[in-house]
């Protein structure tokens, strides 16, 4: 293969590139393991797995929110998947750039994450999946490492109440939120979800109203 | 326990197909567009009414404590641009003092 150099040289500069980002992501796992092995988490093998094979942060964090907040299996596996449907859209931009037949191409799509797409760019809607591969990777290593450090810390730890880690929850969700809220109609989308959760609290069980504040984002279909 | 496997599997199934759904079947068609606008606004319509449920909502009720003390550093701290984990440390300390002061 007369192009293994350059393949060698997109997949270096693509991990190189997320090694910042991986860090980040790295303490980002060790809060969802500190998480996940508190009272009313999922477990520590259950999130370990779940980082392995999910690796979507926020969905991640949605499930483990729903289910601290006394919400069934359903409604937290419903939030987490309403959440991860952005990935349509982006798996979809990246779909012809990626190489290979269709078992290589699945392994390449579960390599994207919102950092690993964003590193694979190259402006103009185009994308490098040697890079996009690479930084996957680093990141998902991240990922996968900082969740298992974060249970094993995890399971040291007392109450979360006294040390406040429910109030980590809302504090993420936020900053995962403000990247987004990038035109008007985001914004609005976000309002009326917030809205929406809220007004549902006291009528349904815990984990419905993030449900059905998705419907905010129907608002995508007014004209202007 | 078994309920935590429920989710793992459920959820890390429905995310691989969505990943792989445009890349494996899709080849290099496009969304249509109103199907593209409403998707790209799930995660804000999601991620707020996830901030409002997990700094209001105690089971059925809505109650003001020390989250929303949290949510309210959290905020300060991401105008300050402070890095996320950061973050998500202020946010608890703050929430873990109020506690100790024996506010909510």
């Amino acid at each position: 293969m007369d192009q293994a150099p350059p393949i060698r040289f997109e997949l270096r500069r693509g991990a190189v590139t997320a090694i910042p980002l991986a860090i980040a992501v790295g303490l980002f796992g060790v809060s969802f393991g500190v998480l996940s092995a508190s009272t009313n988490g999922m477990g520590v093998l259950p999130a370990i797995v779940m980082s392995a094979t999910t690796f979507a942060g926020s969905a991640q964090f949605a499930a483990a929110s729903v289910l601290a907040g006394g919400g069934g299996p359903v409604t937290a596996i419903l939030a987490a998947l309403l959440l991860n449907a952005r990935y349509l859209p982006i798996g979809v931009s990246v779909a012809r750039f990626m190489l290979g037949g269709r078992v290589a191409r699945f392994v390449q799509s579960q390599l994207v994450v919102d950092e690993s797409w964003a590193i694979a760019a190259r402006g103009g809607g185009e994308f490098d999946p040697h890079r996009l591969v690479g930084a996957g990777v680093v990141l998902w290593c991240a990922w996968v490492a900082g969740t298992v450090i974060g249970v094993l810390g995890g399971e040291a730890l007392g109450d979360p109440r006294t040390l406040g880690l429910d109030a980590a929850f809302p504090a993420l969700f936020l900053a995962l939120l403000l990247p987004q809220l990038d035109g008007r109609r985001a914004r609005a989308a976000a309002a009326l979800g917030a809205a929406i959760a809220v007004v549902l609290v006291p009528f349904s069980p815990a984990g419905v109203p993030i449900i059905v504040a998705a419907g905010g984002a129907l608002i995508g279909l007014v004209r202007r | 326990m078994s309920e935590s496997w429920a989710i793992v599997l459920a959820v890390g199934a429905g995310t691989m197909a969505i990943k792989a759904a445009g890349p494996v079947l899709l080849g290099s068609r496009p969304l249509p567009a109103p199907v593209q606008r409403v998707v790209a606004l799930l995660a804000p319509a999601l991620l707020a009414a996830l901030v409002a449920t997990a700094a209001l909502a105690s089971g059925q009720q809505l109650v003001i404590d020390a989250r929303l003390l949290g949510l309210a550093a959290a905020a300060i701290a991401l105008a300050l641009r402070a890095p996320v984990l950061l973050v998500v440390v202020i946010a608890a300390a703050a929430a873990a003092v109020a506690r100790l002061a024996g506010i909510g």
